[in-house]
């Protein structure tokens, strides 16, 4: 066996078995890096949903009302819902109308009631809670446009 | 198993609104197309150890290979089947460790047989053709668990039988006259049950068992120990009381320690219940009583060793040798430096895959097989070993979280954590971080004891992912027949779910 062919394979052994490693991180690369990314995907609307929250509600009860609503963040990101007259509901079960994938939802996580244009989100005694921007949800709470709802690592906005 | 589909015709009770419904996906092809790539990398090995040792890559190189391919694909399709939301990383993970293990020892039979007796080297003989057909069984072992266990909190009422099995194979070796349990003449280790040429190590075994009971006991208890408790410099202590189980384990493994000579066998026992009752209790006070009371031990039966001697003498000469291995290098210290200088000759690529001497170290395919298969693939090679079985730790931690039950959680948790504990036992043993002890390098070593039980280790994480990442449905439970529906008897049989608005 020539030396260079020797020296190619040993070398390419080890490189195949970090390819492997990164092949299995990358399968499992959303549990790894979940707190990382969610933490920097709602970094974002921060400062502008804290100005939305509360300013915005007054304007939506005169002319803006919620049409659809959006996953933003986590594994159902880009899931759009026409948002009509029924309430909405979320969790892990499957009766839910949105049925969350996720490991820190519980099975019926929160739910989204309309009464007379206003959106109210409502958390459903979930293990770990729902959020509405960086506020943690006790009661019926009055959504507005464009603030983050957090369920475990999937983020919700409503949009005109 | 899998969520009924025609759940989703049913109307929603919520109006007419367009239902979002995403199946769970159990990312089975994921793990198939992993598992490939891990045999290819397994492939690659053989290849490359074949060049260097025979200057030639022989025409059926591959059979042995294709052989535990075969194998691990049949264990996929039975995962496929019967766990189909299992974690998709377990399989092709440990697959590939047991697979590069295989492809070592038939490296080092290779390397020890002359050029006439290589040609009579099979599939099954040698070495590496024993640990072929110990794979095939232990996988097959792994999916008749599967098959048998469909719900893994069924596992909870067999506690009692199986801590009672437990501690009687922990106890036969150290019972039986040393014919009987020692294997090898040089250690003075007596792990082994030997019976007319049929050795079996029961340790490992037992460590499964007494890992049920742990998780069984602590979520019967965990509430007395930790709520009940002193406050002491901002820590939680326990009460005198509710110390009792925790000294029973520590006396239990001060006694293997004594009359079986091992000291890593005894801080696997004992670690894992510590660990086991820090995951019930949440609290860090558990886990500085264990240490403080495992290096306690350790010291006082290194000083007993040095001043009474008696069955305290090994462990006092295993401390020795790791404090100063040169001190008498071709005694004592002969296995350990030769595991050294293997490691160090590695450096950090390796000398390839056939071009080291790993048979230069005494008991390289059990105990330092970590060190031989570290001169051919290096430091880097290495380290993608330990991430992977670090990967294996994460995704069996994972399975743990995401439980619902809490039996199941103290389970996965402490079954990982084995396989954690022990890999630090040996390795640390063989780098020369802690005095060695002859603890099996999971799914690595030689021997048919190890990889069966490291195989059910697998199976039973398998089944807790499987039941972990499924999707709740809650309107039909998705039950095995094994398990009554209805509220559960006692509460650690309860989903910590059940929430209604």
């Amino acid at each position: 066996m020539p030396a260079l062919v020797i020296t190619v394979a040993r070398i390419g052994f080890i490189v195949l078995l970090w390819i492997f490693v990164f092949t299995v991180v990358g399968v499992i690369r959303r549990d790894l890096f979940a707190g990382a990314r969610s933490s920097r995907l709602v970094a974002a609307p921060r400062g502008v949903g804290a100005v939305l929250g509360q300013n915005k509600p007054a304007k939506v009860k005169r002319g803006r009302a919620a049409h659809q609503l959006v996953v933003t963040a986590g594994q159902l990101a880009g899931t759009r819902i026409t948002l009509g007259e029924a309430q909405i509901t979320i969790g892990r079960a499957e009766d839910s109308t949105l049925v969350i994938t996720d490991d820190y939802a519980s099975a019926r996580h929160a739910r989204l009631v309309p009464r007379s244009g206003q959106w109210f989100v409502e958390d459903l005694g979930s293990t770990n809670g729902t959020y509405l921007d960086r506020a943690k949800v006790t009661g019926p709470t009055p959504v507005p446009l464009g603030v983050p709802i957090r369920i475990g690592r999937t983020s919700l906005e409503l949009r005109p | 198993m899998t969520a009924p589909p025609g759940s989703a015709s049913t109307p929603a009770p919520t109006g007419e609104l367009p239902r979002v419904r995403f199946a769970a996906r159990s990312r089975r092809n994921a793990e198939l197309a992993l598992l490939l790539l891990a045999m290819v990398v397994v492939a690659a090995y053989a290849a490359t150890a074949e060049a260097n040792l025979l200057d030639t890559v022989t025409f059926d190189f591959w059979v042995p290979i294709a052989s535990i391919t075969a194998v691990f694909l049949a264990i996929h399709v039975v995962v496929r089947f019967l766990a189909p939301y299992a974690d998709p990383v377990l399989v092709p993970a440990v697959a590939l460790v047991n697979g590069l293990g295989v492809a070592f020892l038939r490296r080092l039979d290779l390397g020890r047989a002359t050029p006439d007796e290589r040609a009579d080297l099979t599939m099954f003989s040698g070495t590496g053709g024993r640990q072929l057909a110990w794979t095939l069984i232990s996988v097959a072992l792994a999916a008749g668990l599967l098959v048998l266990i469909r719900d893994h909190r069924a596992i909870s009422r067999y506690a009692y039988t199986l801590v009672l099995a437990g501690i009687v194979l922990v106890i036969t070796p150290a019972l039986l006259p040393a014919k009987y349990s020692q294997v090898n003449p040089q250690s003075d280790a007596k792990l082994w049950i030997s019976v007319g040429g049929f050795t079996i190590q029961p340790g490992e075994f037992a460590k499964l068992a007494l890992l049920v009971f742990f998780a069984y006991y602590l979520v019967r208890k965990r509430e007395v120990l930790s709520l009940a408790s002193r406050r002491f410099l901002g820590i939680d202590f326990p009460r005198g009381r509710d110390l009792g189980p925790v000294i029973v384990v520590w006396l239990i493994s001060l006694a293997v320690l004594v009359f079986q000579k091992d000291l890593g066998t005894s801080l696997l026992y004992f670690g894992m219940f510590v660990v086991t009752l820090y995951i019930a209790t949440e609290r860090v006070s558990w886990l500085i009583i264990g240490l403080l009371l495992f290096f306690g031990g350790a010291v006082l039966a290194w000083y007993l060793g040095s001043t009474v001697g008696g069955p305290f003498a090994s462990f006092y000469t295993r401390v020795d040798i790791w404090l100063d291995p040169y001190g008498d290098p071709y005694g004592t210290g002969w296995q350990t430096l030769q595991g050294l200088l293997g490691l160090g000759t590695g450096g950090l690529f390796g000398t390839g895959p056939g071009a080291g001497q790993p048979t230069e170290i005494p008991e390289v395919h059990t105990d330092f097989v970590f060190a031989g298969l570290g001169e051919e693939i290096g430091l880097f090679g290495l380290s993608a070993l330990l991430v992977i079985y670090l990967l294996i730790i994460e995704r069996g931690l994972r399975a743990a979280l995401a439980v619902r039950d809490s039996f199941g959680k103290l389970l996965a948790g402490g079954l990982s954590f084995t396989v954690c504990l022990q890999l630090f036992v040996i390795i640390g043993g063989v780098s020369g971080l802690i005095p060695l002890t002859g603890q099996t390098t999971p799914f690595l070593s030689a021997g048919g004891s190890s990889l069966m039980a490291n195989w059910l280790l697998v199976a039973a994480l398998l089944r807790i992912s499987d039941a972990a990442r499924r999707p709740v449905d809650s309107t039909s439970p998705a039950r095995p027949s094994g398990v009554p529906a209805g509220p559960p008897a006692q509460l650690h049989g309860a989903t910590t779910e059940v929430i209604r608005p």
